[in-house]
């Protein structure tokens, strides 16, 4: 052991066990490592130690040394003469040293942990049978660990508490189960930084509270459910639902934003559904380069469109204005004729939901038959992510002090929470952060750098930044030349660009003017540098990398078609200006889940099946390639996105794989660079994470999910291969408006067809509104009437001080027609 | 062998005879039945307290306990417009595979409420592989003399116990 020991390790022995560590790490860690149990229940590997729970108590015992020589003082038998303190000492604010004896099987710490938990338990009302935390409880396995068998305390002095108390319309909390450890309070303060929930009294009359308006107003607050170490906080969504034991686990991953968080899925049959597997609950996974051990409430909330009610089971066929089930080959076959027949006039416009698989098939698909394919996203960039973006080895827990993060055009928070999560503690732990953004947002809170512009000029002030250019321009105040600076002067800078106030001509010239920056600064093919695409929505990617593309001129396209075929994607419940293009399209072919505006609009319709009752793969922001697995038996006849495209395409002429996902990613293999070498294999890898989670012992980690099923596979780039990177030239867009102008930006929770059908989400979900400055909003009421794109629309209005004068902020998914920023009348 | 013994088929006889005056040993079912010892395991109950609601909680400690896998049990949210149970929980679905249950009464050891119990009901054929799922409708037992069914309407905040106080018994 002795020769392995480097310079910054420490050697200790726990329990009997020798084990290296590095430096500075906890015992408590120390003991994780060594495999060692070290009780804990306020300690969190993710926090900051605060010792309140006095759960780890240990025994520690240092080398003796001489005062004279500075040696090791021996036994008789030659071992190191341990001295052992005088009282046990907190494991987990204990920093290991050279030599150190940790023990923690003595019946002394075995008696102070007996009697720590009897303490906890004379105020726990042990209703483990009725507890959603039952069976997955740090408090309840310690108690059969370590517990006494009887109290001691007399039960009618129990305490006895409000025992539902909702927080939030998300949470509940049980106050006589709560043990005070301040997890969750810790992890919205230090972790999240939404400190909307804390203590309030003290002593045996401490109790947890939410101090906004509405209660528990975070997007993070299912994970206080998975750390909490006894049953006080839980679900809303899960309350009852199963017990953990009885449920199944499928590993998933979640499409709701371009982050790519691995999930847990974990299924139970259902009396109410007819006997049917269901998903009963959505858990993060580990994946500690993506997703921690944490994921957004969306994400854990909002996975009921997959079962929803209305789901299509059956292929529809329009006839005489009604529509008639139909058989698969009746449907197929019509749809491949009329698609057939429509030649370049077929436009194919694919979700941006779908599966790489599905893309492919589309691409394939559309290819054949001499039409378009679309890709159905307002951001621009996604070739260029290919170029320059973040290459394997990229991790953005490696970014720190000396690097460099450039967020822009997006309110991160809002479009991809975990990005936010992981960019500001890459802040936290050094990396200067610039925030370019025309309002303020949560992210600005730790910008070293805060660049503000008008609407419409993103491109503008990013070209700003590079140091060549930042005489020339007119937006170049102070704040520009600190930002330009510290960007080119960083080691590592990763850019991250969003879709704040951008249509598709802004986010095309932003993201070029990203790619150029990076370029301009040497920030490209090396691991940690590069663009990401915080695109809106999960998969934008993958369908760039498969060669789908945004069309601009989609509105037109649609409306000359003689046959669209739209997957996945609700164009007329987006913008009923769309609706109007789909209405004058000869033949219109839809593949969705369920009813759906656009799907009413449909001559055939084809059911898909959601992402829980079939597999694939995903490539998120970074381009990290992800695989995804079946959960549930598909709803009625529906078939995958890409078994459907293979089977039209079979009547249409072209053989496509039409059964196995797998064999489809090996076509995709074959075809795309970047994707070479891979296979589903290669993506269901994994190594070991720290913090090492999902073992026995749920009282350190939480009850969030070991990653057994594939960490993924970061894509290579082109300038990581040494290809010559050119970007083309672009236009600076127009932004010259008389008037107010409105601007698209995004919320997480809209009201977008994937959070319809989370009834737990809708007191969460805004009405439709709009945001305006005060100055701009004299004489305007409650209500407003918007003019926009031609559309009358009434709405909220909002007032908002960090809305810039002279534009009106549109949230996009809330029924409000705005893809690109756009002149708008605000009227009473 | 010239006499003919009787001996054999007398004492044949005498235990004929015997037999037509002895008590007999069979019943006539279903005419008749047979009373069960105290502690023969029969069909299960769902047990309801003297005031009428039933005791299950939806835990499904018998489910993880049933060697079987013959319990299925969801459980949904009690209200006080709509009590089942006096804690927060009941068992809003509750179904035993009798083809499955062996009856060996671990449901009835792990049930932290006493809410199953075993009792004597021994009949329980059925032509209908379906009608083998008993459902929590068919195990409730009826209420008790005088009180009203579940669900039902109770004066907000009596209830709020997660598990209502029981007494060990004297």
């Amino acid at each position: 052991m002795a020769e392995q020991v480097k310079e910054n390790t420490v050697t200790l022995t726990i329990d009997g066990v020798e084990v290296a560590v590095p430096q500075g790490t906890l015992v408590v860690d120390a003991a994780k490592i060594a495999g060692q149990d070290i009780p804990v229940f306020c300690y969190h590997p993710k926090m900051e130690p605060v010792g309140m729970c006095r759960m780890c108590l240990v025994d520690i015992g240092y080398p003796v040394k001489d005062r004279n020589t500075g040696e090791a003082v021996l036994n008789e038998d030659g071992t190191p003469k341990i001295q052992f303190g005088r009282t046990l000492v907190t494991g987990c604010t204990q920093v290991v040293s050279e030599g150190m004896v940790v023990v923690g099987y003595s019946e002394k710490v075995q008696q102070a942990r007996k009697d720590v938990l009897e303490f906890f338990l004379t105020s726990h009302p042990l209703d483990c049978p009725i507890c959603d935390k039952g069976g997955e409880c740090p408090l309840q396995n310690l108690t059969l660990a370590y517990g006494p068998g009887e109290s001691r305390f007399n039960y009618d002095e129990k305490k006895k508490n409000l025992k539902h108390v909702p927080l939030g319309d998300l949470i509940f909390l049980d106050r006589e189960r709560c043990i005070h450890c301040a997890r969750c309070t810790r992890f919205q303060e230090e972790i999240v930084d939404d400190p909307v929930i804390g203590f309030y009294n003290r002593g045996r009359s401490l109790e947890i509270t939410t101090w906004s308006e509405p209660g528990f107003d975070s997007y993070w607050s299912g994970n206080t459910t998975d750390i909490c170490p006894v049953g006080a906080l839980t679900t809303a969504d899960f309350r009852f639902g199963a017990r953990p034991w009885e449920m199944l686990e499928v590993a998933s991953i979640c499409r709701e934003c371009p982050v790519g968080c691995n999930l847990t899925l974990n299924t139970r049959r259902e009396a109410k559904s007819g006997g049917k597997m269901v998903v009963k609950r959505v858990m993060p996974r580990q994946n500690e380069q993506v997703n921690e051990l944490w994921i957004c409430d969306k994400g854990r909330f909002g996975y009921h469109y997959a079962s929803a009610d209305d789901r299509l089971t059956t292929p529809l066929i329009r006839k005489e204005g009604e529509f008639i089930p139909a058989s698969w080959d009746e449907a197929l076959s019509l749809a491949a004729e009329k698609m057939q027949a429509a030649g370049s006039r077929l436009v194919s416009v694919a979700g941006g939901q779908l599966s790489n698989e599905d893309y492919f098939h589309i691409g394939q698909l559309t290819e054949h038959l001499g039409g378009k394919a679309v890709l159905y996203s307002n951001m621009m960039g996604g070739d260029l992510t290919t170029k320059v973006g973040m290459g394997p080895g990229s991790n953005l827990a490696d970014l720190g002090a000396g690097d460099a993060i450039l967020v822009v055009a997006s309110d991160l928070e809002e479009e991809a929470p975990l990005y936010w999560l992981r960019v500001k503690q890459a802040a936290e732990r050094g990396a200067t952060l610039i925030v370019a953004n025309p309002r303020a947002t949560k992210t600005d809170r730790y910008a070293a750098h805060i660049i503000r512009y008008e609407y419409g000029q993103e491109a503008a002030a990013i070209l700003a930044l590079s140091l060549d250019r930042i005489g020339d321009s007119d937006l170049a105040d102070e704040s520009f030349k600190q930002a330009a600076k510290a960007f080119a002067e960083a080691e590592n800078a990763v850019v991250f660009f969003g879709s704040e106030g951008t249509g598709m001509a802004q986010s095309d010239a932003l993201s070029k003017a990203c790619a150029n920056l990076l370029i301009a600064t040497g920030h490209t093919g090396r691991p940690n540098n590069g663009l990401v695409g915080v695109w809106d929505k999960g998969n934008v990617q993958g369908g760039w990398d498969m060669g789908l593309q945004p069309s601009a001129t989609l509105f037109d396209d649609l409306k000359a078609a003689k046959a669209a075929y739209v997957v996945g994607a609700d164009l007329a419940g987006d913008n009923p200006a769309y609706k109007q293009a789909l209405a004058q399209a000869e033949f219109v072919v839809v593949q969705e889940l369920h009813h759906t505006a656009t799907m009413e609009l449909a001559d055939v319709v084809l059911p898909a099946q959601s992402f829980m009752e079939r597999e694939g793969t995903l490539t998120s922001g970074e381009r990290r390639v992800q695989r995804y697995y079946p959960a549930v038996p598909p709803a009625g006849e529906s078939k995958a996105d890409f078994a459907i495209t293979a089977e039209i395409a079979a009547m249409a002429g072209k053989e496509l794989e039409s059964v196995s996902a797998g064999l489809v990613f090996l076509g995709i293999v074959g075809k795309f660079k970047d994707y070479a070498d891979l296979d589903y294999q290669a993506l269901a890898e994994v190594s070991e994470q720290w913090p090492i989670i999902g073992r026995e012992d749920l009282y350190y980690g939480g009850t969030g999910y070991a990653n057994h099923q594939g960490l993924g596979v970061l894509l290579g780039t082109a300038a990581g291969r040494g290809e010559p990177v050119l970007i083309d030239g672009f236009d600076l867009p127009d932004t010259g408006v008389d008037g107010l102008l409105a601007v698209p930006v995004t919320r997480l929770y809209d009201q977008g067809n994937n959070l319809r059908y989370a009834a737990v989400m809708f007191p969460r979900i805004a009405s439709s509104y709009v945001s305006l400055n005060p100055a701009d909003a004299a004489g305007l009421g409650e209500s407003v009437v918007v003019e926009l794109n031609g559309f009358q629309v009434e709405v909220a209005l909002k007032l908002d001080e960090n809305v810039p004068q002279g534009i009106v902020v549109v949230p996009r998914s809330f029924g409000l027609p705005i893809s690109a920023p756009t002149p708008v009348v605000v009227k009473n | 062998m010239s006499i003919y013994n009787p001996l054999p088929i007398l004492k044949g006889l005498w235990t004929t005879i015997k037999s037509v005056v002895e008590k007999p040993v069979t019943l006539q079912y279903p005419e008749q039945k047979r009373v069960m010892p105290q502690r023969f395991k029969g069909r299960h109950h769902l047990r309801r307290y003297d005031n009428g609601l039933e005791k299950c909680i939806g835990c499904a400690l018998c489910a993880a306990a049933c060697p079987a896998d013959a319990i299925f049990v969801e459980a949904s949210e009690n209200t006080d417009e709509v009590r089942y149970s006096p804690g927060e929980r009941y068992a809003s679905t509750y179904e035993i595979n009798m083809m499955r249950c062996i009856y060996c009464g671990y449901c009835e050891d792990a049930c932290p409420t006493e809410a199953i119990q075993l009792g004597h009901d021994y009949e329980m054929a059925y032509t209908e592989k379906r009608n083998s799922i008993y459902t929590r409708e068919i195990l409730l037992d009826p209420p008790p003399e005088g009180q009203e069914s579940t669900p039902r309407k109770v004066e907000p905040g009596v209830f709020n116990r997660s598990i209502p106080v029981m007494k060990d018994a004297e």
